[in-house]
């Protein structure tokens, strides 16, 4: 292997980039704007939940109860009557709706605990769960309130403190932020170098290569140096300028230690982009290869819903994903300031799989590259 | 009608009339003040050295590129007239320079020429009669089911013409047609234009040469250089004027000074050879593919230093033995050795003595001239000092000063030629390997580069292996191999295959030889001979359907698509498949249902209590209790290192202090790096919590302090039992059928673009309209079918419920799907690489489609520019559909406020698609 093919071989990488304006306008939007909407638009928590109130008591109680929903957990409740209810949540314009039966009042005060019947829309799990546990709080809380002013009730004994760490606030933007920025490395690394890849086939450059003195392993360092650096300074720049800075999500870690991350990770993904190249044969067979690939990377790799909660056989094969270590590491550096001493598995694990994936793309590679010609 | 006015009444009139035409590329002028009249049923020759603007020419008057200043009339009308050339280019064929650039590679010989004939509405009868016409007359016959692909240039350049015949023009463009044409078919491919001019007469045929012998058939020449035009006249006109017998000659002096001056005639020295000495050997070599023989057993001996040139009809395995000579193809049999040694294709040592070029032009072409030769200089490891030297060297020689700093898809063919030839010889190579090195090539660059190739061969001793179809140029080898059908039919110096054949020159010894092959491997079809029939005047170009929508020329577009497709079973099986796996992957993989998350216990107490309060927490399935915690350091370590979801500690005393009335405070330690997690956890723990103490006041009799006032019933509609699966199932059908066919419809767009058969919709009658919708149904049709599997897989294998109306899901997936390919449609307008177009295709569904459309997040929960896109991006009104009719049992009544926003969005797509698809090159 010459390293100077290596490095030549690169440069060439960025001058065929470069000369895709589209591309380059793509990138930058990708980690910039594509960040601060995806981030901004995921709000802190619950937010603006529909809800509708069924009022069968129009009580004072019931009154305060429906006072009590305001933004922005919730948007203002519409009272309606309970032939609306069905329709509106049929249609999904509402996801609650809180049904107070009548006599409502004067069944608490005399001590027969009336319930109220909740109406969740489960087709919308996340906010159908989150939501209710909000609505339960309020409702009894202030059912409790209300009783509080005829009764004398004492404190309750056992207080319970609860507090988020990494994330007081539990402000969504700083998850999604990061995990955009996750998204579109791993998206950008597999393009870049399988797309690329696939382009050289098409153009018949491929030829080209084979009748001069490089190796397939010295073409496809090439291509992973290359790329990765694109990458690597594209997320750098997202991480400080749009996640730090513009969305003042406060990083804990250490920055270093997260591209160190990063730069590991894009050595698995840029080879699995290569990897990737040597099974398509075309550019539309590579796209619909990569929708395969990166959905499930993206959505199963613990960055949209949490791991534990998948079936376990998922989450063993997810192992294998570079993206799941990487979004541990990204988690544990930048939310919870984890110096290396604890995120060194996922630094070797990512490591281990680049290296598998790397070996796996060179002999690939090395088989099919004579067939592209 | 229109025949009867081309026939009779035009004749004599200019068929393109062109005043003060000027164009230029950026810096370049292409074109300067061009004036001049092209007149009617004549053959018209544009003649003229690389890049003096000869193609652009022809592309302004086929109206395939949009034109600068001046004015082109043709056939009558203006073609800066939107309206006129829609009217006009029924009438016009034009094919463009390069091998087959605007054929498409997948389709056969015949499907390829009947989608031009459908292009040009033609009915199905009459495209197979001109098919079966054409192909007997160009000899295509045997190959109709070959793929475009796999057909060798010259017969790509064949295919081209049967392309461009096949609606009856009135004119007919051809750009260099017969490049890399062989001699034997060159001369059938003239015969068969005179015998359609013979015919109609009334047709006029413009045609852009690089061969001079050709140019002597031409009724009116027009030489050109630098943008301008140099003169006019017939051949013999020119000769006289110039006072030259050759056309060649004449071309040279009609040359401007300062070019004329660097022409010097090609002057050939005798050959010494080393005995002995020999740089190429190949014995019995043979190349399979299948049960087709491309190359039979050639066996050659090449000593060093010597021009051996390679000659044969298309397709007869030129190509293939030289890719198996560089290692390139391993050979099925027999061998061959470079320099003594086998050819080994990791032998990069030998790889460094070589010089290749293949026929195609395979530089890269994001990068400029300079950039490609320093590229390829340093692969070769020229020294670092010399690369700058090496650079000017090769520039000065090839004549690509001017063009160094160009992209090499800007430069004219001959140019790119030149630049692949400097490319090959940066290294200085022991030895050349050359495919049609001069294809396309002017002349005077022909000449200087045989100079070159002769100084090398005579002075450095430099063997080289070239083909060629110039006659002329195999004059100049020192031997020569007659390649037909796989076969070494001959080898011998030129003069001795002349006598031998007793022909005066060397194009009717090969002609003689290959007539007698092919007389011998098929005496059953004649290559011409088959009687032309007049063409019934029944033929006519469906000239009715111009201006408004055509069915059938959409469908011919649809045909095309649809064939690509059947062609290429994996994308389609990936498309299918592919959205399969994916739904049982996310289905199985996604659980919307927080549970089983990590807590540890740091209990400070060790009481009875303190444990009954953790197992109440760690019997639950939300939570699953991990080794308690020991010291606060121990809860910071594993919460930073993510083990933990949630740390409860309980402090010391707990159970003392509250056995007597005491106030005490469990503290509960969220991680918070996951929102959505955390938030559900919180909920959790805060229920379990005020569990855990009812059911301790009930244990302790206490009074109705504790007991709630009043309960919560909660009811979770369209899913009771809150399975994942019932909820990700409808979600995940728009999901996949938003990215997938939006991929497809961008990338079958963006990739006509990459290859050039974009040219096709330039400069024919189809409509952007017609061509989008075309090129959309197919995708539809193949989401309709993967929606279809989709569902069969929610209903068998998932098990999902489905309870609203399935003809309103149906109707409204057909509604969606072709949104999603129209989306992909809008996004390829913009793009011109397909590398771009994958990677702007997914960030701009994936996020969209995942994010903002209430998969998880309701849309009216979601904030900022994620709001408005989610508002508007279909996929959210598609799941409001798929999760009423799966859950809630709705039909197309209760949901029409989405099914008009569906309604809206194909109209409103395509038509912005319509709006930026550009129907000019610019």
């Amino acid at each position: 292997m010459r390293a100077a093919n290596v490095f030549n071989l690169g440069i060439k990488e960025f001058r065929s980039l470069l000369r895709d304006p589209i591309m380059l306008v793509l990138i930058v939007y990708s980690f910039t704007l594509s960040i601060y909407t995806a981030a901004t638009a995921m709000p802190e928590s619950l937010n603006r939940a529909t809800i509708a109130i069924v009022d069968e008591d129009h009580s004072p109680l019931s009154a305060r109860i429906a006072d009590a929903f305001y933004p922005p957990y919730f948007l203002k409740p519409e009272l309606i009557t309970p032939a609306q209810m069905d329709a509106r949540m049929d249609a999904g314009i509402v996801t609650f709706a809180l049904d107070i039966p009548p006599n409502f009042q004067r069944d608490v005060l005399a001590g027969r605990q009336p319930a109220i019947q909740l109406n969740a829309d489960a087709t919308r799990m996340t906010q159908a769960f989150t939501g209710t546990g909000y609505i339960q709080n309020i409702v009894l809380g202030e059912v409790d309130a209300f009783v509080k002013r005829y009764r004398d009730s004492q404190a309750t004994p056992v207080d319970l403190a609860l507090r988020s760490r990494f994330n007081p606030q539990l402000d969504k933007t700083w998850f999604s932020s990061v995990m955009q920025v996750i998204n579109n490395i791993t998206l950008l690394a597999i393009v870049l170098t399988g797309a690329a890849l696939i382009r050289e086939r098409e153009h018949g450059t491929v030829e080209h290569l084979l009748v001069m003195p490089v190796t397939p392993l010295e073409i496809m360092l090439s291509k992973v140096w290359s790329m990765g650096i694109v990458v690597l300074t594209a997320s750098a720049f997202a991480l400080v300028a749009v996640v730090q800075w513009l969305l003042a999500v406060p990083i804990q870690g250490s920055l270093g230690l997260f591209l160190l991350g990063t730069a590991l990770h894009l050595f698995a993904t840029t080879s699995m982009g290569i990897f990737l190249g040597t099974i398509a044969r075309s550019m539309p067979q590579f796209g619909l290869l990569l929708i395969m690939v990166l959905l499930p990377l993206q959505l199963l790799s613990g960055g949209m819903t949490p791991r534990e909660s998948m079936p376990e056989l998922v989450q063993h094969i997810m192992l294998a994903a570079p993206t799941t270590h990487f979004v541990m590491l990204a988690q544990g550096v930048l939310y919870r300031g984890a110096g290396l001493d604890i995120v060194w598995p996922q630094l070797v694990a990512i490591g281990v799989i680049g290296g598998v994936l790397f070996a796996l793309s060179l002999a690939r590679f090395r088989r099919t590259i004579a067939t592209m010609a | 009608m229109s025949r009867l006015k081309a026939g009779d009444d035009t004749r004599g009139f200019p068929v393109a009339r062109l005043r003060d035409v000027s164009l230029r590329y950026r810096s370049t002028q292409a074109l300067e003040g061009i004036d001049v009249d092209l007149p009617t049923g004549e053959l018209v020759g544009l003649v003229g050295p690389d890049g003096v603007g000869k193609s652009s020419l022809l592309a302004l008057i086929a109206g395939a590129r949009s034109l600068q200043a001046g004015t082109v009339e043709v056939l009558g009308g203006d073609m800066s007239d939107a309206r006129h050339r829609r009217r006009a280019c029924p009438r016009i064929a034009y094919m463009p320079q390069g091998l087959g650039k605007n054929l498409y590679p997948t389709l056969s010989v015949a499907e390829n020429i009947d989608f031009f004939g459908s292009l040009f509405g033609h009915a199905r009868q009459e495209r197979l009669r001109r098919i079966a016409e054409l192909t007997q007359a160009t000899g295509l016959v045997r190959f109709l089911d070959r793929p475009a692909g796999k057909l060798s240039g010259g017969m790509k350049q064949k295919l081209g013409l049967c392309c461009a015949l096949i609606h009856d023009p009135d004119l007919l463009i051809l750009d260099e047609p017969t490049t890399g044409v062989d001699p034997l078919s060159r001369q059938q491919f003239w015969e068969l234009i005179e015998e359609i001019r013979a015919e109609r007469t009334a047709m006029s045929v413009l045609v852009a040469s690089a061969y001079m012998e050709e140019a002597a058939r031409f009724d009116t020449l027009i030489a050109m250089d630098a943008g301008r035009i140099m003169a006019t006249g017939s051949p013999q006109e020119l000769l006289e004027r110039t006072g030259t017998g050759s056309l060649e000659a004449a071309f040279i002096a009609l040359l401007p000074e300062a070019r004329r001056r660097e022409y010097r005639p090609v002057e050939i020295s005798p050959l010494r050879l080393a005995e002995g000495d020999i740089a190429i050997e190949a014995r019995d070599l043979t190349m399979r593919f299948g049960s087709f023989t491309a190359v039979a057993q050639a066996s050659f001996r090449i000593p060093r230093g010597e021009i051996f040139g390679f000659l044969g009809s298309n397709g007869c395995g030129k190509t293939t033995t030289m890719k198996m000579l560089t290692g390139l193809l391993p050979a099925s049999d027999g061998q061959a050795w470079l320099f003594g040694q086998a050819v080994d294709p990791k032998d990069i040592a030998t790889r460094r003595r070589v010089g290749y070029m293949s026929q195609s032009f395979s530089l890269y072409s994001e990068l400029t001239v300079r950039q490609n030769l320093d590229l390829h200089a340093r692969l070769f490891q020229v020294a670092e000092s010399e690369i700058a030297s090496r650079i000017k060297e090769m520039a000065e020689r090839f004549g690509l000063q001017g063009s160094i700093d160009a992209l090499p898809d800007t430069l004219p063919l001959g140019h790119r030629q030149r630049l692949s030839l400097a490319v090959a010889m940066i290294h200085r190579p022991e030895l050349l390997i050359l495919d049609e090195p001069t294809s396309g090539v002017d002349p005077v660059a022909r000449d200087a580069f045989w100079r070159i190739l002769i100084e090398l061969s005579r002075r450095d001793g430099v063997t080289i292996f070239i083909s060629t179809h110039y006659m002329n140029e195999a004059e100049r080898c020192d031997r020569i191999s007659l390649m037909h059908a796989g076969q070494v039919l001959v080898t011998d110096r030129p003069a001795d295959l002349m006598a031998r054949r007793g022909a005066t020159n060397l194009e009717d010894a090969f002609i003689a030889y290959l007539r007698e092959a092919v007389a011998e491997s098929d005496a059953a079809t004649p290559a011409t001979a088959a009687p032309r029939k007049t063409h019934a005047p029944s033929g006519e170009t469906a000239s009715s359907a111009h201006g408004s929508l055509s069915i059938r020329r959409m469908l011919s577009y649809t045909r095309r698509e649809s064939l690509e497709l059947r062609r290429d079973p994996i994308r389609m099986a990936l498309a299918l498949v592919g959205s399969l796996l994916l739904m049982v992957v996310i289905g199985y993989g996604i659980n919307l249902d927080v549970e089983d998350l990590h807590f540890a216990i740091f209990d400070q107490d060790q009481t009875s209590l303190s444990r009954d309060y953790a197992d109440n927490i760690g019997g639950s399935r939300y939570f699953i209790a991990q080794p308690p915690l020991a010291s606060h350091a121990d809860l910071d370590r594993r919460m930073q290192a993510g083990e933990l979801s949630l740390a409860i500690e309980i402090p010391p005393g707990f159970a003392r202090d509250l056995a007597r009335g005491r106030q005490v405070e469990i503290a509960a330690w969220l991680d918070g790096a996951m929102p959505t997690r955390a938030e559900t956890a919180r909920g959790y723990v805060l229920g379990m919590h005020n569990d855990w103490m009812r059911a301790r006041a009930r244990e302790a009799g206490l009074s109705a302090a504790l007991v709630q006032p009043a309960s919560l019933e909660v009811r979770y509609r369209y899913n009771p039992d809150v399975r994942s699966l019932v909820a990700m199932v409808p979600a995940v059908i728009p999901l996949l059928l938003m990215l997938i066919p939006a991929m497809l419809a961008t990338l079958s767009v963006v990739r006509e673009k990459e290859i050039g058969s974009i040219t096709n919709f330039y400069v024919t009658p189809v409509t952007r309209l017609e061509f989008l919708l075309g090129k959309q149904l197919p995708y539809v049709a193949l989401s309709m079918l993967s929606f279809v599997l989709l569902m069969g897989l929610a209903a068998f294998l998932f098990r999902v419920p489905f309870t609203g109306s399935l003809a309103a899901l149906l109707l409204a997936t057909l509604l969606y799907v072709c949104a999603a390919t129209a989306l992909g449609l809008l996004i390829s307008t913009f793009m011109r690489s397909q590398i771009a177009a994958i990677f702007g295709t997914a960030i701009l569904t994936i996020v969209p489609a995942v994010n903002f459309s209430g998969m998880i997040d309701p849309v009216a929960s979601l904030e900022g520019g994620g709001r408005l896109i989610g508002e508007l991006f279909p996929t959210a009104h598609y799941l409001t559909i798929t999760r009423g009719t799966f859950s809630k049992g709705l039909a197309l009544t209760d949901l029409w406020h989405a099914f008009l926003a569906l309604l809206l969005a194909t109209p409103v797509l395509l038509g912005l698609a319509v709006l930026l698809l550009k129907k000019q090159e610019a």
